[in-house]
């Protein structure tokens, strides 16, 4: 285990509403702990309504937690920041630009001195990554819902943000066209390096796409439980990562939990409420490569503040 | 087949052929040679002045005034373009000034709660005054006839325009907000590359509504303070008795009313968006 700092770390993250009939407060969770290494892509998993948006929300700086605070480096977050771009589930493109108008406004907030052409460029740039390169001038109303997540998905990485928070990006699009786009977002976060953050439904999109899944128990007071390290060799392909020994353990575990332990109150945890980090591959014959992936940092390893 | 474009038009022709042939037919002034009754020697003859005039003799009159349309023949005497660019000016003048105060402040309205709750109470109690309730005062305090219609239509003007601005912008889609906070625009860049384009075909809507009620209250309003425009014009051949141009400047009224909602319906379609 390194000593590096995390880029991002969530610390004792709790959120609650007050309760409409003056009962006590409806705590949503409870004492979340992430920590995003650099270049890390994380998902997070969990049944609807634990809070996964609400978390996705306070990391972008555009809700406020109850207690704790998401530190990113170094620094408290507080508002939102063109260091953290967000994909929204419902692609929240602006419907009176068109796709390369709607790309060109990321670059131009995140880059005021270019010039336009420059900023075009740019744009263009990423539109041809997610395979926009003839439908740029559209409006979004022209698009399918793919390609409108495709526009959305340019937009945010084009800002070149340190962290990439994404809601569901393929929540509402078909098997085909999220696995077109699953590859797309691999290829160009393989480029970039860019740190990502993303809620799916979607065990298998998970496996995919991630160094890590966190797996979050039922609300209300949820939390996360594990953080299952997805010991599989990349580049991953959709065609083949099912033929991968470790795959059915990953799966296998991922969906036990989804379906057997995420309602159980007392789950096995750690003393400091991290949560625990869980290798299904690591009984396997060949011998696991050790992970770089360090845990949330305990109270003793908090940086002085 | 024809289209049903082509379809609409046949039909709309074949009621005004009906409409204008049902009112040359009931107009027409009865012969001569009838004896007349006791009644109508006593209005002074069977062709009494009350009568309607048949669309034949309005169309005569408008051939003449139209192909004449700015002539000047002293202050009783003026073209129906002169008289409809009077009106024109005063409603394009008090309608412009309404937008220039409506619109700001409708955009602190929709982005402020505060303001919202604050200025409402004034807002339900002015808006539901008739605009012509104001002419007294706005005679009384400004004196001249002239800026008192046209202070009448800014006062009627203002209230679609900034109920639907503040409306408009209280309904952004809390998307597109996120995205311009998440994107770290200031508050002006905003409301001007976000709020304004989102709440645009609303802000339209609300001046598509004003133009329609300024041309209406103009009319009126002209009548009232005399001297010039279209509402002075209806008035002044009444007194006359010149019923030809009575119709005739009643539909010019609706021929411009429609051409001004026609100006504003293509200024929406260019702000326009679909989701
Ligand atoms: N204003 C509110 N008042 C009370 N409860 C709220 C409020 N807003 C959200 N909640 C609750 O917070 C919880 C978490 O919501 P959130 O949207 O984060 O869930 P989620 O995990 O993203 O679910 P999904 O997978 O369905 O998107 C929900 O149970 C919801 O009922
Ligand atoms: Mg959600």
């Amino acid at each position: 285990m390194t000593d590096k700092k995390p880029l991002v770390s969530v610390e004792g993250l709790s959120k609650a509403y007050p309760s409409p009939n003056k009962g006590p407060d409806l705590v949503v969770f409870k004492d979340v702990n992430i920590a995003l290494e650099k270049g890390e892509f994380v998902c997070i998993i969990g049944h609807s309504g634990c809070g996964k948006s609400t978390i996705l929300n306070v990391l972008a700086g555009l809700d406020e937690a109850s207690s704790g605070g998401v530190i990113m480096e170094g620094k408290e977050v507080a508002g939102p920041s063109l260091d953290r771009g967000v994909v929204f589930q419902n692609y929240s493109l602006m419907p009176w630009l068109s796709a390369l108008q709607n790309v060109n406004f990321g670059v131009r907030a995140r880059f005021p001195s270019w010039s336009a052409e420059q900023v075009e460029a740019h744009s263009k740039k990423y539109l041809e990554m997610v395979g926009l390169s003839t439908t740029m001038d559209r409006k979004p109303s022209q698009l399918s819902g793919g390609m409108r997540q495709r526009v959305s998905i340019a937009r945010a990485f084009a800002t070149q943000p340190k962290l990439l928070l994404l809601d569901e990006p393929f929540g509402a699009l078909d098997a085909l066209t999220r696995g077109i786009i699953q590859d797309e977002l691999i290829k160009i976060w393989s480029e970039s390096q860019q740190t990502v953050f993303m809620i799916t439904h979607d065990v298998d999109e998970a496996i995919l796409l991630a160094d890590r899944v966190l797996l979050m128990t039922n609300g209300p007071e949820a939390k996360i439980a594990e953080s299952v390290t997805i010991n599989l060799p990349r580049p991953r392909q959709r065609s083949n990562i099912i033929e991968h020994p470790g795959y059915y353990k990953i799966r296998n575990h991922l969906v036990d939990f989804l379906v057997n332990r995420s309602g159980e109150l007392a789950l096995r945890e750690s003393s400091d409420n991290s949560p625990v980090i869980v290798d299904p591959t690591d009984d396997m014959t060949d011998e696991p490569e050790p992970t770089d992936i360090k845990l949330v940092a305990s109270e003793s390893e908090q940086p002085a503040a | 087949m024809m289209s049903l474009n082509m379809r609409a038009t046949v039909v709309a022709l074949v009621f005004l052929a009906v409409l204008l042939g049902l009112w040359e037919a009931m107009n027409q002034p009865p012969e001569a040679s009838e004896a007349l009754t006791e009644f109508e020697l006593l209005m002074g003859g069977a062709d009494d002045q009350a009568r309607v005039p048949p669309p034949s003799q309005v169309l005569a009159l408008a051939w003449q005034e139209l192909s004449n349309p700015f002539y000047d023949a002293g202050p009783n005497d003026k073209g129906i373009g002169i008289q409809l660019a009077y009106s024109l000016y005063r409603v394009l003048t008090g309608y412009f000034a309404a937008a220039l105060i409506a619109i700001p402040l409708g955009f602190v309205i929709g982005m402020s709660p505060l303001m919202y709750r604050a200025l409402n109470p004034f807002i339900q109690v002015l808006r539901p005054i008739s605009p012509l309730a104001w002419m007294p005062l706005a005679l009384f305090i400004i004196k001249d006839s002239e800026q008192s219609a046209i202070f009448v239509i800014f006062i009627c003007s203002i209230w679609p325009m900034l109920i639907n601005t503040a409306f408009g912008v209280a309904n952004v889609r809390s998307d597109w907000i996120r995205v311009a906070q998440t994107h770290e625009l200031s508050p002006w860049r905003t409301a001007w590359s976000v709020i304004l384009p989102a709440a645009a075909p609303t802000i339209l809507t609300g001046m598509r509504i004003s133009i329609g009620i300024a041309w209406l209250v103009i009319v009126a309003a002209e009548m009232l303070v005399g001297g010039t425009g279209i509402g002075y014009y209806v008035w002044n051949e009444w007194n006359n008795l010149d019923l030809n141009s009575v119709i005739f400047s009643i539909l010019m009224i609706g021929v411009v009313g429609m051409l001004l909602d026609m100006a504003l319906s293509a200024v929406s379609r260019l702000v326009a968006y679909e989701e």
